[in-house]
């Protein structure tokens, strides 16, 4: 469904992304981890096209979309959900959703995509005439999932999503996470959370200043000694 | 007693005019983070466009108005195209030093003779000026076409940003470019249609301005201009309802103090307050952290 070929993104001399290749099939959870800094976010950004790579290929669902503009790509079914969630606090929560589905036309379809977000975060539906900024941190997330999903997206891109969420919130999403994906939407799933994030992938590539330096099952990846180490934050005799 | 209260009167026609150039100024600060000093000059062009629609061309005064902002809605986005585009993500500098390029640009080509030519122009009003006894306040048929023009643009204006998807994504474009990008938004039609209309009211007040003070030249926008960003800062740059507060305050204050002061301390006052506002105040009256921008 997507695919990365050789990806080189520079930020002026920065050279943040040094020949990054990856894909998602369709149905999959695929996540990305590393290091703050390594490029988890450039990647995904390179991917919605709001930033511009130097050299390599992105190919989704059989089209090429380096040089397409951000806004377009989402009209192809894929939707971004940025990090630090990047909601509209001048914005009402519904008016945030409705902002979701943005480039769609059909007002019923848009009204069954609504209900579905609402049924799928219900405390959305009471905060739905308060200002966005105005919500609380996990409250904001779940605008911006909800959000997310309002575009009617075959692929979820998630940058951290559980960034600054408590535990029991964090569940929660991860949980969510699992469902949009059973429900047929393919995630490209980004964390500081590894721990959890591989939990729910299926596979998993680890990302290292600009380059991959793991790629396999999330299950391998989780038992890697070298990545228990470097990522899930454990000494070699601790056991989880 | 009277006397102030038409004071007042005059000074709200005066604001109001003011807020339709002032909203310009805050609409554009609001998705590109640009105070855009060409603004005045748009003014000026409207004013002069619809000077010749309603003398030269034939035209009633509502078609004139209509043609000047349709001709000033081009020229906006013109200027954005050319000037501001270019240098939208360059440090601002450079696109304020642009911006005052295309302002002096548009007073000089103005000026040349085979464009407005350099002189005053007195404008002949197609309509003579009406006064009304109403209640024991002197009220004028000008200042009432006055009132209801920038009522009706104001609702428009309000519908427009709060209730059309086009008002959404100018909303959500005045938050960030790419977080609008990545729902959908075409980030530089928004600014356009921005420009667009920021011009088009720039152009409405021209037009308003030329029949109430009857005196054009190519100079005209700066000091209009000048007094609306004024009020912009004063309201708080990127909120809406501020420029129009704003405006109205900028009015009374130009108005009274040469009613009652001297008509001479009158601009000396209003850039007065845009040096406090800058120095006590920033963000403006109804500026805070999080502003409701565009
Ligand atoms: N706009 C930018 N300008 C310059 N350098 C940037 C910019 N954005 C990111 N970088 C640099 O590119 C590299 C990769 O950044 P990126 O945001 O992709 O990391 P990340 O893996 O998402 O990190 P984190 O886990 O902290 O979010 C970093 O060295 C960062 O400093
Ligand atoms: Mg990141």
């Amino acid at each position: 469904m997507l695919e990365i070929k050789d990806l080189n993104v520079f930020y002026g001399s920065i050279h943040a992304l040094q020949g990054v290749s990856f894909n998602v099939n369709e149905g999959e959870i695929v996540t990305l981890i590393g290091a703050n800094g390594a490029g988890k976010s450039t990647t995904l950004r390179s991917v919605s096209g709001i930033v511009k790579a130097k050299s390599g290929e992105i190919t989704f669902c059989g089209k090429k979309i380096n040089s397409v503009p951000a806004h377009k790509i989402v009209r192809m079914g894929l939707s971004h959900v940025p990090e630090g969630r990047q909601i509209f606090p001048n914005l009402t929560v519904m008016e945030n959703l409705m902002m979701g589905a943005y480039t769609r036309k059909d007002k019923n379809e848009i009204k069954s995509s609504l209900e579905e977000v609402m049924e799928r975060f219900p405390r959305l539906g009471e905060r739905s005439k308060q200002m966005a900024g105005t919500l609380s941190g996990g409250e904001q997330q779940m605008v911006a999932i909800g959000r997310g999903l309002m575009s009617k997206p075959s692929l979820l891109i998630l940058d951290e999503p559980s960034m600054g969420l408590s535990p029991v919130l964090v569940d929660e999403i991860f949980s969510i996470i699992k469902k949009i994906n059973q429900q047929g939407v393919t995630v490209l799933l980004v964390e500081q959370n590894a721990f959890m994030a591989l939990q729910v992938a299926n596979r998993a590539y680890v990302l290292e200043t600009g380059r991959i330096i793991f790629s396999g099952k999330a299950s391998d990846i989780q038992a890697d000694p070298r990545v228990r180490q470097a990522y899930l934050g454990e000494n070699d005799e601790e056991a989880s | 007693m009277e006397n102030l209260a038409d004071q007042i009167i005059n000074g709200l026609q005066l604001g109001l005019m003011y807020a339709l150039i002032a909203l310009g100024y805050t609409m554009v600060y609001g998705v590109v983070k640009l105070i855009n000093f060409a603004h005045g000059d748009v003014f000026m062009v409207g004013a002069f466009v619809g000077y010749f629609g309603f003398t030269q061309w034939g035209m009633s005064v509502p078609l004139a108005v209509l043609t000047a902002m349709v001709v000033c809605s081009a020229l906006g986005v013109i200027i954005e195209r050319i000037a501001y585009r270019p240098l939208r993500y360059a440090p601002k500098i450079a696109a304020l030093i642009s911006a005052l390029g295309v302002s002096l640009f548009l007073e000089f080509f103005s000026s040349l003779k085979f464009v407005f030519g350099p002189n005053y122009r007195v404008v002949q009003r197609p309509f003579e000026e009406v006064h009304w006894n109403v209640l024991g306040l002197n009220i004028t048929n000008i200042q009432v076409i006055v009132f209801v023009t920038v009522l009706i643009m104001l609702a428009l204006l309000q519908f427009l940003i709060y209730r059309t998807k086009v008002g959404m994504a100018m909303r959500t474009v005045s938050v960030d470019h790419n977080a609008a990008r990545l729902m959908g938004v075409n980030v530089d039609n928004t600014i356009s249609m921005t420009f667009a209309i920021g011009s088009a009211f720039a152009a409405a007040g021209g037009v308003l301005y030329a029949i109430a003070y009857p005196q054009i030249h190519p100079f005209m926008g700066i000091m209009p201009g000048l007094k609306a960003f004024t009020a912009a800062v004063l309201g708080g740059i990127g909120i809406i309802p501020g420029a129009v507060l704003g405006a109205i305050i900028m009015g009374q204050v130009e108005t009274l103090t040469s009613a009652f002061l001297s008509s001479q301390l009158r601009d000396a006052i209003a850039f007065f307050i845009l040096i406090l506002v800058l120095l006590v105040r920033p963000t403006g009256i109804l500026g805070r952290n999080e502003p409701d921008k565009v």
